[in-house]
């Protein structure tokens, strides 16, 4: 049993190490490539077994819950690492073409493997402070990943980014160490259990508070932000994909875990809080993408505007709006890394990823441009895409319990996020390019050509997919929902007597 | 002895925010030291401070007597401090690198990643 949620683990680690070693020949490319095949089919494996156990808990060295560390994968850990799985699948086969060798020389692919370890850990843990030991196990690996190659705009970008996720890693850590000091437990189950039995419920949402602000730094809300756009454009487009689709999103798991499990007494209060900042990410991320010229940036300022959604889902609470939540984050996943990676192919065919700068994608490479419709219709939320119905479930839920506020926001900020896919759309695939050059697709050779469409036409066609036939995913995030908004089940499976 | 605790913790609190107010990244890394050691005692308060009392379990009992000293909280703390060592080893060689490559500690000058024009856009 242990082996389910053990083995999508230790891949990404064995992989780093031997890709660590092999990090000279362009073998090491090949083997994390394999690595994260091997995790994606581990990751299924724990999926199907979540789908026939609702939770599956496992104990690690046989140490009892509450004490011993506890591995867990409930609906939402467990889609979680499978789209993580799937996301790290795509972005390492397009790093075959996309990372030199000078940065594999360097150590990209060890970094990226125990990136994905501490993604996956993060999801999967039962333990708060572990939770914390897998956050710096993906801030340092990140570290690296953003700074390799050491120009000048990464350092720039990169002393922002570090110091500002320090400063949130030492709230978390002081959260934490008062949490305990009050409940005397770091399970999170078993917090569930002590914390609305606490006498000082003032205190707990205090440090909920402090929770919310070391989360909201590393899910990039309002008005917290500031290092993703500072950031997310200058390392290379692989890292870039990767921080894109994962980095924020766990963030967000975070919040949702603890905001259903834990700090779930005081709704009042903390979900005001998240509501008002839902819709104030919402509408500062994509004003600020239309403020931006470059590619990247453009995609950077959505990220923020997408978390808006997601947290959104989170505040109204409702069974409906918590699947909207679910939903949209892994439909966000799969489409944000999408866009990124698709900037890539443009900046190589075009030379750079300024919009004023670059042009006559649609006419010389159609194929780039509707790998580039697909995911970006989807981001606005055009039907039949999976965007339209992660944005028909949070509105929906949202008009359900009279949020019109909330509702206008999201169709606005929906509207927006139209307006600026147009402007890539118009700038880099319709207009002629600048310099009369056309840039074709056969500019790239035709090895590195399979290894950066192919993740892009696979990680399009999942979001076709999911909107084409979204029955049994809505019906899974309503699962998922029910799960987290009754934590029953988890905490039982948790705490239960291992002989049991 | 937790007063004089909360009293230390609070100086470093304000020391490190006065330090990461400054615009020299340099200094901005000294004071994060500073408050993650801030955060290391306030974990190590927040376990209950004892005198005197091992955790030791005596020989022939399967549980500790009462009011031993709490050693998770130690446990914690430690772990907390290598992970804090480890990104301050980083950190600083990066701003190393940074006043090597942008010539500048200052965080002012440093609009490379977001160049001015932009917020005009």
């Amino acid at each position: 049993m242990s082996w389910f949620l053990a083995a999508p683990l230790a891949i990404p680690f064995i992989s780093a190490v031997i890709v660590f070693l092999f990090r000279q020949s362009p073998a090491g490319r090949w083997i994390s490539f394999v690595g994260n095949l091997l995790l994606l089919g581990a990751a299924s494996l724990l999926m199907s077994r979540v789908l026939l156990d609702g939770v599956v808990v496992a104990q690690m060295g046989s140490w009892a819950a509450p004490f011993g560390i506890t591995l867990v994968a409930d609906y939402l850990g467990g889609v979680m690492v499978l789209i993580t799985a799937i996301t790290a699948t795509a972005v390492s086969m397009y790093a075959i073409a996309d990372i030199d060798s000078r940065k594999e020389y360097l150590g990209y692919h060890a970094l990226f493997n125990v990136l994905i370890g501490g993604v996956t850990g993060a999801f999967m843990t039962g333990d708060l402070f572990n939770l914390y030991v897998w956050f710096e196990v993906m801030l340092i690996s990140s570290f690296g990943l953003l700074i390799l190659g050491g120009q000048k705009a990464q350092i720039d970008g990169g002393i922002k980014y570090i110091t500002l996720n320090l400063v949130s890693t030492i709230l978390f850590l002081t959260g934490i160490g008062l949490l305990y000091g009050m409940a005397g437990t770091l399970n999170l189950a078993d917090l569930a259990r002590t914390v609305p039995t606490l006498q000082n419920q003032g205190l707990v949402t205090i440090i909920s508070v402090i929770f919310m602000i070391a989360f909201g730094v590393k899910a990039a809300l309002f008005p917290l932000f500031f290092w993703l756009p500072a950031s997310y454009h200058t390392p290379a487009f692989s890292v870039s994909a990767i921080f894109a689709g994962l980095l924020t999103k766990v963030g967000v798991y975070a919040l949702i875990r603890l905001f259903t499990l834990v700090f779930s007494s005081d709704l009042a209060f903390t979900h005001t809080i998240l509501l008002w900042v839902a819709a104030f990410t919402m509408i500062t991320g994509v004003l600020g993408a239309a403020a931006q010229n470059d590619f990247r940036k453009i995609l950077s300022f959505h990220i923020i505007s997408q978390i808006g959604y997601m947290i959104m889902g989170l505040a109204l609470m409702t069974p409906l709006a918590i699947a909207g939540a679910v939903f949209y984050l892994v439909h966000h996943i799969i489409v944000k890394a999408n866009l990124f990676l698709v900037s890539g192919v443009s900046q190589v065919i075009t030379g750079s990823t300024e919009l004023k700068k670059i042009g006559g994608l649609y006419k010389s490479a159609p194929l780039l441009a509707i790998l580039f419709l697909i995911p970006a219709f989807s981001l606005a939320g055009f039907p039949p895409l999976s965007g339209f119905w992660a944005k028909y479930i949070l509105i929906a839920a949202a008009i359900e319990i009279d949020g019109w506020i909330i509702a206008t926001v999201a169709l606005v900020v929906g509207l927006l996020t139209i307006f600026s896919m147009t402007k890539i759309w118009a700038e880099a695939f319709w207009k002629p390019h600048p310099d009369g050059i056309a840039p074709a697709l056969h500019r790239i050779d035709k090895k590195d050509r399979i290894n950066y469409l192919t993740p892009i036409g696979f990680l399009a066609l999942l979001t076709l997919l999911i909107g084409l036939f979204p029955e049994s995913y809505v019906s899974f995030a309503e699962a998922a929902a029910e799960q987290l908004l009754n934590p029953s089940v988890y905490i039982e499976s948790v705490l239960k007597k291992p002989h049991e | 002895m937790e007063a004089l605790l909360a009293v230390a913790i609070g100086v470093l609190v304000a020391a490190s925010v006065y330090l990461m107010l400054a615009r020299n990244v340099l200094r901005f890394i000294f004071g994060l030291v500073l408050i993650s050691n801030a955060a290391n005692l306030t974990i190590f308060v927040a376990g209950r401070l004892t005198v005197g009392a091992p955790p030791l379990i005596a020989k022939g009992t399967e549980a500790p007597a009462d009011g031993v000293a709490n050693a998770l909280p130690q446990a914690l703390v430690l772990t907390a401090i290598v992970i804090g060592f480890g990104l301050f080893a980083f950190a600083l060689v990066l701003m190393f690198r940074a006043y090597t490559t942008l010539g500048t500690l200052y965080s002012d000058e440093m609009r490379i990643a977001e160049p001015p024009e932009d917020a005009i856009g």
